[in-house]
């Protein structure tokens, strides 16, 4: 297990490296990056000033190790607009959008995976087929859309609950349901497929036989097995909602760091933009890195072996 | 041979749906009533069958007065052609590395595989706005853009399949016959892993579709005036307390196209499983 972990460990801080090469060179893709980071009104001198206070006039070789030492030590730099470092800013904003996440997470987990399991163990029944039907829908809803209608239904047409901005647990709720619901699509369909699975196993018939009602089933024996692929799933999503939070808040108006990121684009403050693309990044190398060691947990046959 | 008829039935309507709207886009010219940038500011936000002068607002107009059928129609245009044209490149370079890494292994498929690794790390959708920020929105760049973000998801499935494809005995027999990894590659890997790949390319169209318009609906797609769905749900999002009809026909749409794509791909990817087992 420690040895997995170590092994998993080193694979993750590789692919960190990677993720630091990667933004490096994007920026590079338009030339000099220089130009990205001026406001349009800069002249000729101000970009010459400001390339070398940003020592983009050294060898591109020690631009990068130097970026890469940077980010290791989370050194993003200075908003262009605000002369603030990135870090602080992100960190105003990123709790908006933590709590935005926790909420389409509640939703998406909450009715994905009893939903998936229920579309597993009562296939044929009438209520699944419908419910089938909605979870396909989700799954193809565009979130800004979802989001629309949920406006014009609950806060203009029957006016029970606000139509955008932060406040308090009523302000959440839309937002969450818009961001929630693709990922409520996704986990059912995952859960519904795992159980399915599991659900042909020799092990199931046995209980079966042995006279176990469905609910011991389900909790002794379908709910860890079918674990795996949903773990995997849910981590995945999580990152997905992170990323999913930069449209469903600029149609909430909710002041997080999707919002963030599109008034930064709007407004050429492009350290920001890599801040928060750099910190997606290592959220999502990090929640499958969780996910990883979570299986060794859940499932004790994969501590010993290869992992899956 | 039932069973296959009730598939063909399920799916008859998504199918049509498709073709219709695929239809509507190549005939954009012909079927739009009006030009999809004309404006009238007598005609603002007027609802879905208002009748100014001689203009017929079938599905209303938008806030400059621009007749909301012909930019709906146009708009399937802009969505279709940066899906089709994105899911091409990322999954022909996709599949290219993809193969590569699983025929060549070695140290061909250590780099490969952990760039897709480290493309996959990041977000997409993130991974993208960074891109456009850096080179600029329009067209041709999101199509590059979505191309550069979803190449790795073709190649981890062209290489888990080669993989599998690469030990079987007629490849082997046409390595030891003399022929050499590229023609192994394009007439006996290939042909073998197509099947999975056309499932991926399916389900992928519908989320460049979403990719497309998202990225419009953030003002970094397809810049004004060109009409796509993106750009007017985001106009909507404005108006939506006074002018629900903007938001709600390019939403419709968007909506029908990414259901139909996701129900074809899964039928196919549900198909596809039988036929192999």
């Amino acid at each position: 297990m420690r040895f997995f972990i170590v092994r998993r460990l080193g694979l993750a801080l590789l692919t960190v490296f990677g993720v630091g090469t990667l933004i490096f060179f994007l920026q590079r893709l338009a030339g000099d990056p220089t130009v990205l980071l001026v406001p349009e009104t800069a002249t000729q001198a101000d970009i010459d000033t400001l390339r070398h206070t940003l020592g983009l006039d050294r060898p591109l070789y020690v631009q990068y190790l130097s970026f890469l030492w940077d980010m290791l030590q989370l050194r993003l730099g200075d908003s262009l607009v605000r002369h603030v470092p990135v870090t602080s800013i992100i960190a105003v904003h990123a709790g908006y959008t933590l709590l935005l996440a926790a909420g389409a997470l509640t939703v998406a987990a909450g009715l994905g995976i009893p939903l998936g399991a229920y579309l597993a163990l009562r296939p044929r029944h009438r209520v699944a087929r419908v419910l089938y039907g909605l979870v396909m829908a989700a799954q193809s809803m565009p979130t800004f859309w979802s989001g629309i209608l949920l406006i014009l239904l609950f806060g203009v047409t029957l006016q029970w609950l606000p139509p955008s901005s932060a406040g308090g647990f009523s302000h959440l709720i839309m937002p969450s349901i818009s961001l929630g619901l693709l990922s409520m699509a996704t986990l059912a369909r995952v859960t519904r497929t795992a159980v399915i699975n599991e659900f042909g196993r020799p092990y199931i018939r046995a209980a079966l036989a042995r006279g176990s009602s469905m609910w011991q089933l389900a909790k002794w024996h379908l709910a860890r097995n079918a674990a795996i692929p949903v773990i995997t799933i849910a981590a995945l999503e999580i990152s997905n909602l992170l990323a999913g939070a930069v449209i469903v808040e600029t149609v909430f108006a909710w002041p997080g760091l999707g919002q963030l990121t599109v008034q930064a684009i709007l407004a050429r403050d492009f350290p920001i933009v890599q801040g928060v693309v750099l910190l997606g990044a290592f959220v999502t190398i990090g929640l499958n890195l969780l996910a990883d060691v979570l299986y060794g947990i859940v499932d004790p046959r994969i501590r010993h072996g290869e992992p899956r | 041979m039932t069973s296959n008829r009730r598939t063909i039935l399920k799916i008859a309507p998504f199918a049509i749906i498709l073709l219709l709207i695929v239809l509507g886009a190549i005939c954009a010219p012909l079927l739009a009533p009006y030009s999809p940038d004309a404006q009238n500011l007598l005609g603002r936000l007027k609802p879905p069958g208002t009748t100014i002068r001689d203009l017929h607002y079938l599905l209303g107009s938008d806030e400059l007065g621009r007749d909301l059928l012909s930019r709906v129609i146009w708009g399937a245009r802009v969505s279709l052609a940066v899906a089709v044209l994105s899911v091409l490149l990322s999954g022909l370079v996709g599949c290219a590395l993809g193969i590569c890494a699983g025929y060549a292994r070695g140290v061909v498929e250590a780099v490969i595989m952990r760039c897709a690794d480290v493309f996959l790390s990041v977000p997409a959708i993130l991974l993208a706005i960074l891109t456009v920020a850096v080179i600029g929105p329009g067209m041709t760049n999101v199509i590059l853009v979505l191309a550069l973000t979803r190449w790795p998801r073709y190649a981890r499935v062209a290489y888990g399949q080669t993989l599998a494809v690469a030990e079987r005995p007629y490849v082997r027999l046409a390595a030891y016959m003399g022929a050499g990894p590229l023609r192994i590659m394009l007439r006996h890997v290939l042909p073998n892993i197509a099947g999975a790949i056309v499932v991926v390319a399916t389900l992928e169209f519908g989320l460049m579709v979403l990719f497309e318009a998202g990225l419009s609906f953030l003002g970094l797609g397809v810049q004004p005036p060109t009409a796509s769905w993106g750009a007017m749900l985001s106009i909507g999002r404005n108006y939506v307390a006074t002018a629900w009809w903007i938001a709600a026909f390019p939403g419709i749409c968007l909506f029908l196209l990414v259901l139909s794509a996701n129900v074809l791909g899964d039928t196919l990817s549900d198909y596809l499983d039988r036929a192999s087992r």
